[in-house]
């Protein structure tokens, strides 16, 4: 099972305006894993998730993907194994209308058609957003569209989600409902958010990123429970960490592990 | 700029109608362009003062229409739309050419006025036949379908670049306009200057958002190749349907096919 495994060594990424994104960004994670990778603005999560489904390619540094090391050469196989859910769920439904879009990668795997329609139906189903077939995807949702955004990525079978922000800009049904949904998943999960309760309760392992290095990698509960660690990486204790502001108890969440 | 973003997403509607299940929708991509081209072809083939001979070939985009549950209201709309292109490129006609050519009981036609209506009804004609090609086939079947045809692969993704730009573009730039709005006193127009400053961030924030819409492309393996929904196969049904559709076209081009429905007309109404 060793396709499952993301290896990242010496990860370095400069902006074309010469900013600095990545400085030395080094971890491996094991098949079945979930991991939260957290950071403030600017800390480097989008970048190195860009990275690791080949958006990016390492100029100085390797990524791996199982036995594939990420260059041009590999991406076929690299983005076969890796699904990405992008932040914006608008930027990945393009088609006309859901199925298009869950069909959109296998039709791409040139599966023949009777597999591409199984595949979108059970990736729909995998969401619970078998109803939203028709629906063209400007018309849906937030919570929606993000649902149909994870089933793009499941219709092409990954060993690996990749996700950025997936629980941005949900109510707080949605994002529960998005959480309880996650949770099921078998994947490898590597997850980059500012939802630290999320990660809390997704993640086991959590790392923290500041300014384009790794400063820690380690158990979520306890990384995120340090207040002056996630002080120097411009984060805050997880609501549910913190205590209430009228008697000061905590709710007192322990993390679940989901994964 | 509400309306330009209504507008546009009404063409998105029109692209969702692609995904109906009727035997039009089956018919493969290549039949239905091979069909509209043919359709076009006869369209521009008539002499500009033959309205009357032309006026059968209506059936053929109404028939598609009917069968492949195309609402007329939504055609219509689109004909709206876009008529005002037409009437601009014909409405000297009747200024220019002067000569009567017909009369209809007392009233002297002049070449200019028929020729301007010869406009309007191509226009209309070969408006709607692209329209329900697109409703019956879809945006991306027919760009992959004018891949197979052998259409430069560069002119084809321009095609479904530019299908995806409307939207982004419109999304963004109504937000944008909005924006303005907001916090411009008594909600007053932007000047020249704020304008281009609009123009300019709208033409940066496009590009990002289409360089993000292109990365998710890649990350589900897309390689520059298309491939439409229901796939490419040729069967019987595409070359009864290419046949039929070729028939009608030479009997309304080469027949009085106008004259035989006027004919008959009278007769059934006695």
């Amino acid at each position: 099972m060793s396709h499952h495994i993301v290896e990242v060594r010496g990860l370095e990424y400069v902006y074309p305006d010469g900013t600095p994104a990545l400085r030395g960004v080094s971890f491996r994670i094991e098949h079945g894993e979930s991991v939260g990778i957290v950071g403030a603005n600017g800390a480097g999560k989008s970048t190195l998730l860009l990275h690791m489904n080949g958006c990016l390619l390492a100029k100085n540094g390797t990524v791996r993907i199982g036995d594939f090391p990420v260059t041009q050469e590999t991406l076929p196989q690299i983005r076969r194994s890796v699904g990405t859910v992008f932040q914006d769920p608008n930027d990945q439904l393009f088609m006309p209308t859901v199925t298009e879009d869950v069909a959109f990668g296998p039709r791409n795997m040139r599966l023949p058609p009777d597999d591409v329609e199984q595949r979108v139906r059970r990736s729909l189903e995998a969401v619970n957003a078998i109803h939203l077939r028709p629906r063209p995807p400007y018309r849906l949702s937030g919570g929606e569209k993000r649902s149909a955004a994870i089933a793009t990525a499941l219709s092409m079978s990954p060993d690996i989600l990749v996700m950025d922000e997936p629980t941005s800009g949900l109510d707080p049904q949605a994002r529960r409902k998005l959480m309880d949904l996650l949770g099921r998943f078998k994947h490898t999960k590597i997850i980059a958010s500012h939802d630290l309760d999320m990660i809390l309760r997704l993640c086991p392992r959590t790392i923290v990123l500041h300014q384009g290095s790794v400063i820690v990698d380690g158990p979520t509960a306890s990384l995120l429970a340090d207040r002056e660690l996630l002080a120097r990486s411009g984060l805050d204790l997880p609501l549910s960490l913190q205590g209430c502001p009228v008697c000061g108890k905590t709710a007192g969440m322990l993390p679940r592990n989901d994964g | 700029m509400v309306r330009i973003h209504t507008t546009v997403t009404d063409i998105g509607a029109l692209d969702g109608l692609a995904s109906q299940d009727t035997w039009v929708h089956y018919l493969d991509p290549r039949a239905k362009i091979a069909a509209t081209a043919m359709f076009l072809a006869t369209v521009v083939s008539f002499p500009k003062y033959e309205i009357a001979e032309m006026m059968p070939l209506f059936l053929y985009p109404a028939a598609l229409s009917a069968v492949g549950q195309v609402p007329a209201k939504l055609l219509f709309r689109y004909l709206l739309l876009a008529s005002p292109f037409a009437v601009l490129v014909g409405v000297f006609n009747p200024l220019l050419d002067r000569e009567v050519v017909v009369h209809w009981g007392s009233w002297a036609v002049t070449g200019g006025w028929l020729s301007f209506f010869s406009i309007l009804i191509r226009f209309a004609l070969t408006v709607s036949a692209a329209l329900v090609l697109l409703a019956c086939t879809g945006y991306v079947s027919v760009c992959a379908a004018l891949d197979r045809f052998g259409a430069p692969r560069l002119l084809t993704m321009q095609f479904l670049m530019l299908y995806r730009f409307i939207f982004i573009l419109s999304d963004e730039a109504s937000r944008m306009v909005r924006a303005h709005g907001l916090r411009s006193e008594g909600g007053r127009k932007p000047t020249l200057g704020v304008w281009g400053s609009l123009a300019g961030h709208l033409l940066l924030r496009a590009y990002d958002r289409g360089l993000r819409v292109h990365r998710a492309m890649l990350a589900r393996g897309f390689d520059g190749t298309l491939h439409p929904p229901h796939g490419f196969q040729w069967r019987w049904a595409d070359s009864f349907f290419l046949a039929g559709c070729g028939l009608f076209l030479v009997l309304v081009r080469f027949g009085h096919v106008a004259e035989w429905i006027g004919t008959w007309v009278l007769r059934v109404s006695g």
